[in-house]
């Protein structure tokens, strides 16, 4: 048997990377330079962060169009901007725009940027595997989006229940579209949710035991195991109408027997975590900025910790107050009713905190603190409409109308993208090096608070009126008139928020230029990512700090008196981390496979829909560039390596095992793709 | 007052000074390697994944036309490969022992052995499919079909990745680049392997022997 033959091994010792110069003899490996080629070779958390803001923000344009569309639509009655058709496909494109490619990359902008700071690591666990995901999430994207251009969008809203999503009903290739970018998306948030995971649990700096770390840390550790757990089952989902839809199977048909109940079901069981893996990571930073702003301590650390952790645990239970009309049985109906009410409970404590943590504080109104306040304040307003949904008669009522429309937008517009929004003023100056105008910030604030609820408020009128959501016209006389002009009215102010806040980040730049930089802490702020230099240099820390308590870094700067009184120890300029001198740090290299990688899967979706010839060929470039990237060593032997910097260099015990399990993980991954 | 400043800044340096040696000291704050917490999260998706397929099967075992679960099933047969699977788990413990004691000889041979086998169950599962659709049940027959089917595909799908995988260490191994302190490598696949094993048995257990 001369497989068996033994042979000579190679390496006997550490020092044991096999190395290939060319992998495959394609690509030379790219070289850590500047220019557009380094965007789409960097394994950089950091840069990965900023793409995946900058995609998110070009998704919210859309998003925000798709949904001026409807507005504009409904301004008066018998509107005819959108036929029946186009309507359809504009609602369910913006939720599913705004929910995949805009709420949750940019939960993963901040997620991706401030992990490995607020954990004091130099990067995520598995750099490569974190720029696949977001080219793999872009490509879903895009993929997703090109259905406008191919015979038309999904139509059957953002859920896109059964058995109205099978071909029957929906003879586009639409559903098609939404069914493989939302695979794509999925797979993106799956590899990007074990990478944060394993880099939070694996990889916090010494001394930052869990209960040390920052609030966001945590919240992004809880939705990272929700996007672990709830995104398979969307997946499979997904599959199954996948094969109805392009093979024949009867998972949806009702003519063989198949309950339609059952997408309900899987979907909602998906759903229901989403919604929490959307909100808590503007939870977590908004727990970030309250307690900068208002110079006091987050009120209750293990309270807000836990509460997020049991938000974690029991947003699994409460899935079917989705579905109280659709015929589940006054069992199951109480049962979910219940649990909906107790889960208003951690919510209501984080709510507390929050308000604890202002209270007696020295509060500065900036526009990070009055974002983080309007979070606070609609989201409970949201929260409230949504304990309103839990007692079942009523929600029978308001079930499909407006006034639903009018919840999720509180907690995920009012909620979420509020604390994304104060968080972008606020980390602004930590990843671009200068300060967005103040003035303009808080423009931009009332502006968005007021359209937002001149948008919002008037639905919840318009639904316990009886309009219902997914129409797209009403005849006048029902008393609708008024508040759909209302509504319009907000969706144009937002818009107009939204284009300030984009001609901000632009202003503020050229006049940054006449200002002092802003330096590593503008904020006095109270967690270790403060005391890089800003912009956070391409190895975060030097030397990685010890940490010894919650927000470590002000500690170093204030410390207290006996009476409890806060005094300063120690000037901010010598405690933060210096952007001078000689940082010869060994990074994991740029390459060229996870875009490859990448590439290949969009173009085995468009071979599902139009040839298989395609298939093979995104197929091959997958294949290609899996094993390109399993044989390509994670750090380029012929990089900067400082011997000065031994001792607090992750790469040394990293990056065998980074090496192999990129490897391996790709190749899980494949068949999904392929299936 | 001055005095504790100064005993704060002097506590802060100490501190700091520490900082690299407590580094070397852990690898990671678990004791986990990256690589393998990275697969143990990535299989604990896998659950829910196949949750959501075994689900759907139970909701539609009982099909309404074409051949019924109990007309087709050959219990001796699929009882065979799967002993077969389960066999394959055992060989998949003896290779990584074997490159844990440096045996690269042991190895190959077991990985050869496990690969071999999980080969084998793929081809009983394209003959036992195979045979089922010239008895008549084809995907699109009746739900139940879809259901079993799309299941069974999907875990056999998982074989066959995992196949490639066990080919692929050969590989290395016979062109010396899986050295002993990289056996982490053959533990990991291992964990894959008998992960698609259990779930193997926890299919097997449903779609076959519950009646």
């Amino acid at each position: 048997m001369a497989i068996t033959e033994p042979r000579p091994l190679a390496l006997p010792s550490g020092e044991g990377e096999f190395t290939v110069e060319h992998p495959l003899g394609v690509f030379e490996r790219p070289k850590p330079r500047g220019g557009w080629r380094s965007w789409l070779t960097t394994v950089d958390h950091k840069k990965v962060g900023i793409m995946y803001g900058a995609a998110a923000l070009f998704f919210l344009l859309v998003a925000g169009s798709e949904a001026l569309l409807i507005r504009m639509q409904l301004w008066s009655p018998r509107g005819t901007l959108l036929s029946a058709d186009a309507y359809n496909q504009v609602f369910t494109m913006h939720g599913t725009t705004a929910v995949f490619l805009v709420v949750m990359p940019i939960g993963a902008a901040f997620m991706n940027y401030l992990v490995p700071l607020q954990v004091g690591a130099r990067d995520v666990a598995f750099p490569r595997l974190n720029a696949f995901s977001f080219w793999v999430f872009l490509m879903g994207g895009i993929f997703l989006n090109s259905s406008w251009f191919l015979g038309g969008a999904a139509d059957g809203g953002w859920f896109n229940y059964a058995p109205n999503n099978g071909v029957l009903y929906s003879p586009t290739h639409g559903i098609d579209f939404w069914n493989i970018g939302l695979i794509l998306t999925g797979i993106a948030s799956l590899v990007g949710s074990i990478n944060l995971i394993v880099t939070i649990l694996n990889m916090r700096a010494p001394g930052m035991s869990l209960m040390k770390m920052p609030i966001f840390t945590w919240m992004a550790l809880v939705t990272q195991f929700l996007i672990l757990f709830a995104i398979p089952v969307l997946t499979s989902a997904q599959f199954l109408l996948l094969f109805d839809r392009l093979f024949d199977a009867n998972f949806f048909n009702v003519a063989k027997g198949a309950d339609p109940l059952l997408w309900q079901h899987l979907f909602w069981i998906f759903g229901h975590p989403e919604v929490y893996l959307m909100i808590l990571p503007a939870f977590g930073l908004v727990s970030e900025m309250l307690p900068v702003f208002s110079r006091k301590p987050i009120f209750g650390y293990p309270f807000i910790v836990f509460s997020g952790v049991a938000i974690g645990f029991m947003g699994w239970g409460v899935w079917a107050h989705h579905m109280f009309v659709s015929g589940i049985g006054p069992i199951s109906v109480t049962t979910f009713s219940l649990t909906t009410m107790f889960i208003a409970v951690p919510t209501g404590v984080k709510i507390l905190n929050w308000t604890a943590t202002m209270w007696g504080g020295k509060l500065r109104f900036t526009s990070p603190m009055l974002f983080s306040i309007g979070l606070v304040t609609m989201f409970t307003i949201g929260g409230l409409s949504g304990v309103s949904h839990s007692i079942a008669p009523a929600d029978t009522q308001q079930t499909d109308t407006y006034y639903i429309v009018a919840h999720f937008h509180y907690v995920l517009f009012g909620g979420a993208f509020f604390g994304f929004m104060g968080a972008m003023y606020f980390y602004w100056p930590k990843v671009f090096g200068y300060m967005l105008d103040e003035k303009w910030g808080k423009a931009n604030f009332w502006l968005l608070l007021i359209g937002f609820n001149l948008t919002f408020a008037p639905m919840h009128v318009l639904g316990l009126h009886g309009m219902s959501r997914r129409i797209y016209t009403y005849d006048s006389g029902y008393g609708f008139d008024l508040w759909n002009k209302v509504a319009t009215i907000g969706a144009f102010t937002i818009a107009a928020s939204v284009l300030l806040f984009i001609i901000n980040i632009f202003r503020s730049k050229a006049k940054a230029r006449q200002l002092p930089p802003p330096g590593p802490d503008p904020w006095d702020a109270r967690t270790i990512e403060w005391m890089v230099p800003s912009p956070v240099p391409a190895y975060n820390f030097d030397p990685i700090p010890t940490v010894t308590r919650v927000d470590d870094f002000w500690y170093r700067k204030y410390g207290e008196t006996e009476d409890g009184r806060l005094v300063r120890v120690a000037a901010t300029e010598d405690v933060v981390q210096k952007a001078e001198g000689d940082h010869d740090v060994h990074l994991p290299s740029p390459s060229y496979w996870p875009l490859v990688t990448a590439v290949g899967l969009p173009i085995i979706g468009y071979g599902l829909l139009y040839t298989w010839w395609l298939c093979l060929i995104g197929g091959l470039i997958t294949v290609a560039g899996i094993y390109g990237w399993a044989l390509e060593p994670p750090d380029d032997p012929d990089a900067a390596h400082g011997d000065d910097h031994g001792p607090d260099e992750p790469a040394a015990d990293e990056a065998p095992a980074s090496e192999a399990g990129t490897g391996e993980d790709a190749v899980d991954k494949e068949p999904e793709t392929v299936g | 007052m001055a005095e504790a400043i100064a005993h704060h800044r002097e506590l802060m340096a100490e501190r700091d000074a520490h900082a690299e040696h407590a580094h070397i000291e852990h690898d990671t704050n678990t004791g986990i390697s990256n690589t393998k917490l990275a697969m143990w999260l990535f299989l604990g998706s896998e659950c829910l994944l196949f949750g959501g397929l075994i689900t759907t099967y139970l909701l539609y075992k009982n099909p309404l036309e074409g051949p019924t679960p109990e007309e087709i099933f050959d219990i001796p047969f699929t009882s065979t490969s799967s002993f077969v699977l389960l066999m394959s788990s055992l060989t998949m413990v003896l290779a990584v022992s074997a490159i844990e004691r440096g045996d690269h000889h042991r190895l190959r041979v077991w990985l050869t052995a496990t690969a071999l086998l999980g080969g084998t169950f793929i081809a009983g599962q394209v003959y036992e499919f195979t045979v089922f659709y010239n008895e008549g049940l084809g995907f699109t027959t009746s739900r139940f079909s879809s259901a079993f089917y799309t299941l069974t595909g999907f875990h056999g799908v998982h074989v066959t990745v995992g196949i490639i995988m066990l080919v692929s260490l050969i590989l290395l191994s016979l062109r010396g680049h899986l050295p002993e302190h990289r056996s982490e490598t053959v533990e990991i696949v291992g964990l894959y392997w008998h992960f698609v094993d259990v779930v193997w048995i926890l299919i097997f257990a449903v779609v076959y022997l519950i009646p």
